[in-house]
């Protein structure tokens, strides 16, 4: 059984519970925090208690109406495009300071929204997201297009512009990041956006557009609007004034976004999905790395992250021993309060996904899988679960095709290299990918045949600002992250006219 | 009356023999699995020219394989780029060798200008060859800078299978403009041509095999889009479509990718583009660009500059050397090296335009020339223009696809941008000035993607071509087009004791 921090169960010592006040629970729109039209407001929920942390504004079709106006108002006629992409990137780096100053109360409000570490957040994740908002904001004047060569006698040029009203659809795994990757380059290029954070975690979001203003972002070119799905979502992705969707979450609800784009105005759409991301372990590893290694790809951020490394494939020479480790290191995990800084483990982010990892579980029992570990969930309050541990599993059973996004590892062993990609690219998904190997031909030839879009040599959930990222595959298609990133908010216009006496051609 | 050519002299010309009308699947013509076949009629005559295989979805799942068998084991992505450029560079070779028996498939397909397909489309599809096979070995990735000690690159990667859909109106440029930047990524391929045109596709495909592509890298399947084309769209191992054609059928592209396995999708739609002739033109030229950016290609064409926007100082004096040549230009024979315009593709087209026209005179617009049938026999269609025409019209808004133009007056810029703007279409538009200012400030106030000044139709190997709004989006043309048919896969591993960060 995996060491509970002593807040799991039993009284509890909550000196190191910051637990902040919810200052931000409206709908933020055209510069001004506002109630939903409806008046509804709907609750968000504290993983670690199940209890209600605050009501939060329910938005709907209605008040994505307004939002898209604002954002259309600021993008047609306001400043924010016309501004030089320096003056942009100024007051985008004003706003990571201000993220900076507040960092405390940012990191517990992901903490009690979604049940991420603490110290995490505070030390790693807003960070990035503070280190992605800079890296835009320096990108803000460098957008180029091309003068062309042009086979005949004339001058062309492409000019990359803003596409304009963007919509952003977030998860609740990484509140914070998300919203910085998909806001910052959208930002930077000069468009205007309504975004929609998921519904389990309003707050930070929220927080951030209170900041952004005070930054100095004009009203109406960051637009947040809390809300449900099939409601707000459903209003970005099919409405005829956004003319572009940027959308990471579950493939099921991609399918609906792309399906909308296209029964309404046909705007382009990005879609960062799931993932069934492999772990390529080779003979010449360090097995004890290798083992942490393995481990902190499932249980980061417990397993709730789309690039987790969910299978694991072990080459048989070293499988003995490194099976003995990994379980001997997920039992010593420590599971717990997300405020306790000794935990690395908090609860899963809702009700529904741990009874989803649970009945995965089950699943894994029932193809006949060998329980090496876990299985349970941890105490009787909070969605607390063990780390959990398969082996003998086959390919083809559930637990090794469906993501989980739980802490709940398939353990495979493999012979040769061929059969390790094989079985590596066994998978619809295809988003991120481990290799775990000294020999340079191996890391190279593995790392072209696997079908992924983000390959970690000796090394996982390495992101970078410049590092893109995003799926092959089922896994969806478009770039976070990197000047690549940018094209997701840009369009080509290529401009053309005759020239006469050219001295060259 | 527009000038008619009366008939055609058979000696200019030579009527190819039809040699390919089955499926090109794996590197050989087959029959469809279900045996049936189609016609394709010559619109010239309205007289069927041959039957083709037909293919539906089953066809498609055995070229998929085939592509899929090609991509994942065979030779093509697995060549340095260099040699992909080669062979592709034979085959533009080989095309220029036959471009008068291609240029006369295109002639009777589609009632396209022989002497232009001979002398400019047909070799412009084999440059357009040639502009790919070039770059096909200087697709770069990057090595990033990384923050911390990472070594970090991102390959391109070819993204597989890919399903082109091409449209009727340019046969050859459709193709190539597709074909050529998938292969020179290294992807393999299933392409469906337009039913109205099958007959190039084909004969491309053949030469392709003599070029030395390798058997199941190019496969093209006639047949109809609710079959075929449906087919590819909702393939479950198809990696990603290309697709130009109707905004209707873009949706369902879209929708049906979305429903099966989320592939990537890039559409190039419909346009309503707008010309805008500013008062320091010159009258005569202006009144030919926009001529010509109207009825080139007969109006088949999805950038043609439908809307025509005349500043007032020279709104009169335009409109009558507008009309002046109009009426002078040639309709008729497409054979006819005196011809200007040939038939509208088929009887649908037809049968719309001349809706179209009657739409526009009962909405109230004033026509100036044109608007009916010529002869009994083909489908041709006076070049028409109808002035006094309000915004909201429809002639105004829906793509008529035909030679028929809208010609409104302007009095400021302001005013020429906004109009210029006002449909739901961003595909091309034009700037007739010679004002600095004007240029710039009006290139970058429409919302579409080309913008053409002093010039229409200007088009280069080299120049990104796309819609904004809902013309669609996605590139063709240009490096930028490779981007469609690769993949960014991010390399990261970490180093130790760099010199340098």
């Amino acid at each position: 059984m995996s060491a509970l921090s002593n807040s799991g169960g039993g009284g509890h010592d909550n000196s190191f519970l910051k637990i902040p006040t919810i200052n931000f629970t409206k709908l933020f729109i055209n510069g001004h925090f506002v109630h939903s039209i409806s008046g509804r407001t709907f609750e968000t929920i504290d993983p670690r208690t199940e209890e209600v942390i605050a009501r939060v504004s329910e938005g709907d079709k209605e008040d994505i109406d307004i939002a898209v106006k604002a954002a259309r108002e600021a993008f047609d006629s306001g400043p924010w495009p016309r501004l030089p992409g320096s003056e942009r990137a100024k007051i985008l780096m004003k706003w990571a300071e201000l993220i900076e100053e507040n960092i405390e109360e940012l990191a517990a409000l992901d903490t009690i929204d979604g049940g991420k570490l603490h110290f995490f957040n505070k030390a790693v994740e807003i960070p990035s997201a503070t280190n992605a908002l800079r890296y835009y904001a320096g990108a803000a004047d460098k957008i180029h297009g091309d003068v062309l060569k042009m086979n005949g006698e004339f001058h062309a040029y492409t000019l990359l512009e803003p596409v304009g009203v963007v919509g952003h659809i977030i998860p609740w795994n990484a509140p914070s990041l998300t919203f910085f990757i998909k806001v910052s380059p959208s930002l930077a290029a000069g468009c205007t956006m309504v975004l929609k954070p998921a519904e389990q975690t309003p707050l930070s979001a929220l927080f951030y557009a209170h900041l952004a203003k005070l930054a100095g972002i004009p009203d109406g070119v960051l637009n947040v609007v809390p809300g449900f799905g099939p409601t707000a979502g459903a209003a970005i992705s099919s409405h005829m004034d956004i003319d572009a969707v940027s959308f990471t979450g579950s493939i099921e609800v991609g399918r609906e976004v792309m399906q909308a784009a296209a029964r309404s105005n046909l705007k382009p759409v990005s879609l960062e999905l799931g993932g069934k991301s492999p772990l390529i372990i080779f003979d010449d590893a360090d097995i004890d790395k290798a083992a942490e290694l393995a481990l902190f790809g499932i249980l980061f951020n417990k397993g709730e992250v789309c690039v987790a490394s969910s299978r694991v494939f072990v080459q048989e020479g070293i499988y003995d021993e490194f099976e003995k480790k990994l379980v001997e290191k997920a039992k010593s995990w420590v599971v717990g309060d997300p405020f306790d800084p000794k935990s690395q483990q908090g609860p899963q982010a809702d009700k529904n996904q741990l009874e989803q990892i649970l009945s995965y579980i089950e699943h894994g029992k029932k193809e006949g899988a060998t329980l090496l570990t876990g299985g349970n969930k941890v105490g009787n309050k909070g969605y607390y679960i063990q780390p959990t541990i398969f082996s003998n599993v086959k390919e083809n059973m559930i637990i090794a095709q469906d993501e989980i996004f739980g802490p709940v590892l398939s353990l495979m062993k493999f012979k040769t290299m061929e059969e390790a990609i094989k079985s590596a690219n066994n998978t619809k998904y295809g988003l991120a990918a481990g290799i775990v190997t000294k020999n340079i031909d191996r890391a190279n030839t593995v790392s072209r045949s696997i079908r992924a879009g983000v390959v970690w040599i000796n090394c996982y959930f390495t992101i970078g600002s410049d590092v893109p990222f995003g799926g092959y595959k089922m896994s969806g298609f478009g770039r976070d992250l990197g000047m690549e990133a940018l094209h997701k908010y840009l369009q080509v216009k290529s401009v053309v006219t005759p020239i006469h006496n050219s001295p060259w051609l | 009356m527009a000038g008619v050519s009366n008939g055609h002299d058979g000696s200019s010309f030579k009527m190819p023999s039809i040699k390919f009308t089955k499926l090109f699947i794996n590197g050989q013509f087959v029959h469809s699995i279900s045996g049936k076949e189609f016609e394709t009629i010559d619109p010239r005559t309205e007289e069927v020219i041959t039957k083709v295989a037909e293919g539906a979805k089953e066809d498609i799942d055995v070229a998929v394989k085939a592509a899929r068998v090609a991509f994942d084991y065979g030779p093509w992505p697995r060549m340095p780029g260099a040699e992909r450029g080669r062979i592709m560079m034979k085959w533009a070779e080989l095309i220029e060798q036959h471009v008068e028996e291609i240029a006369a498939l295109d002639a009777i397909n589609a009632g396209k200008l022989y002497h232009i397909l001979k002398g400019g489309e047909i070799p412009g599809a084999a440059r357009t060859i040639r502009y790919y096979a070039g770059a096909a070995d200087k697709i770069h990735g990057e090595v990033l800078k990384a923050g911390r000690e990472f070594h970090a690159y991102t390959l391109m990667e070819p993204i597989g299978v890919v399903g082109l859909i091409i449209p009727w109106n340019f046969p050859s440029i459709m193709f190539v403009g597709k074909v050529a930047p998938a292969l020179a990524a290294g992807c393999t391929i299933v392409l469906k041509p337009a039913e109205q045109t099958p007959l190039s596709a084909l004969f491309y495909a053949h030469l392709a095999k003599q070029a030395g592509i390798p058997d199941g890298v190019l496969n093209v399947v006639p047949g109809f889009g609710s079959t075929a084309g449906a087919a590819i769209c909702s393939h479950m191992d198809i990696d990603k479509v290309s697709f130009t054609g109707s905004t209707e059928v873009g949706r369902e592209v879209m929708r049906a990718a979305a429903n099966s396995n989320l592939k990537p999708v890039s559409l190039e739609l419909g346009g309503k583009s707008p010309l805008l002739v500013f008062d320091d033109a010159d009258v005569d030229t202006a009144a030919q660009i926009a001529l010509l950016g109207v009825i080139f290609n007969k109006g088949e064409i999805c950038v043609a500059g439908s809307r025509v926007f005349v500043q007032e100082g020279i709104y009169d004096e335009f409109e009558k050397k507008l009309v002046e040549k109009a009426k002078a230009w040639v309709v008729g024979d497409p054979f006819d090296p005196k011809v200007q315009q040939g038939p509208q593709v088929n009887k649908k087209q037809f049968e719309k335009i001349l809706s179209y026209i009657e739409h526009g005179k009962r909405e109230g617009a004033t026509l100036l020339t044109g608007g009916k049938r010529i002869g009994n026999k083909g489908y041709y269609i006076e070049p028409t223009i109808f002035s006094n025409v309000k915004e909201d019209m429809q002639v105004v808004q829906d793509e008529i696809f035909g030679p028929v133009m809208v010609l409104k007056k302007f009095k400021t810029i302001e005013e020429a941008i906004t109009s210029a703007n006002n449909t739901k279409y961003g595909l091309a538009s034009g700037i007739v000035t010679k004002n600095l200012d004007i240029a710039n400030t009006v290139s970058r106030s429409i919302r579409a993607g080309i913008v053409w000044i002093n010039c229409y139709f200007a088009f280069g190997d080299d120049i990104p071509y796309g819609g904004y709004k809902m013309s669609g989006f996605g590139r063709d043309f240009g490096l930028e087009a490779l981007h469609k048919y690769l993949q960014v896969k991010s390399v990261v591993t970490p180093i130790y004791n760099s010199p340098w960060l």
